[in-house]
């Protein structure tokens, strides 16, 4: 077998084996950690396409930083597992079947849908790079990286001004 | 064997699903923004395959702002999470009711 086919599948099936890991935890650290090993996962995916900037920057941002957030937080406010439910939540059950309805209508879409070009994925390692991506943001896109920075500033200020606490 | 492009976007399908049960079904008000995190990263895997099987870089750009975003989305949505829990000491979503009188 070959290594490309070998690395996907083994990236893919420990991929979804932490999201639904993270989905049947009990306590929300376990679902953090989980979650962590599924973003590493897709981390290695976008280094089989070859996408090297986007996958460095998922582990530096999305493991790195975001997760370490989340972990911060449950930590913070020293959460503990949520109590077992006695009786069965209809409303669980609905969402149970919604979310089924979901998976299978996307797979019937990809399955049967639109012409895609079928050829091997990884044929263009300068794409991906570090460097046509940032030639790219700093000239066509710079008002855009701009705007995102605005975004994180406002988001940082607004973040602090909604956990502070009030004296009232 | 070759890797084809519809096992990227079949494999970010199952995960966005897995992502949208666990919006549907989860109480824990910290877990649901994890299954957002996760929506976001099963489509951000799509805009990858799709940008790396055309060879264009907009896709990917498109990923790096995506995470910018979904950065900005959890440091509010935590920020908010932070400030239920004082009010209600819990973040079981079937308990914070602040929209009903």
């Amino acid at each position: 077998m070959a290594a490309a086919p070998f690395m996907f599948f083994l990236l893919a099936t420990v991929s979804v084996v932490a999201a639904i890991g993270m989905l049947v935890a009990r306590s929300p650290v376990y679902s953090a950690l989980w979650l962590v090993l599924n973003l590493f996962c897709v981390a290695g995916l976008y280094l089989t396409m070859n996408a090297t900037f986007i996958g460095v920057i998922q582990i530096l941002v999305y493991a790195g930083a975001i997760m370490v957030l989340f972990l911060f937080v449950i930590m913070l406010l020293n959460l503990d597992a949520l109590p077992q439910l006695e009786e069965i939540d209809w409303g669980m059950v609905a969402g149970f079947v919604l979310g089924v309805v979901v998976l299978s209508q996307l797979l019937y879409v990809i399955a049967s849908g639109f012409d895609l070009p079928m050829e091997a994925m990884g044929a263009s390692a300068e794409t991906g790079s570090a460097e046509s991506l940032g030639i790219a943001l700093y000239t066509r896109y710079a008002l855009h990286v701009e705007v995102a920075a605005v975004l994180l500033l406002a988001a940082t200020v607004g973040a602090v001004m909604l956990a502070q606490k009030r004296f009232e | 064997m070759e890797v084809a492009l519809n096992w990227y976007l079949g494999l970010s399908a199952i995960l966005f699903s897995i992502g949208t049960l666990g919006v549907l079904l989860k109480r824990n008000a910290i877990v649901l923004l994890m299954s957002v995190e996760l929506m976001l990263n099963a489509v951000n895997l799509t805009l990858v395959a799709l940008s790396q099987s055309m060879g264009d870089a907009d896709g990917q750009l498109l990923v790096f702002f995506t995470i910018a975003v979904a950065a900005a989305e959890a440091a509010v949505g935590l920020a908010i999470v932070i400030a239920i829990f004082r009010r209600k000491l819990t973040v079981d979503i079937t308990e914070i009711n602040l929209f009903k009188f």
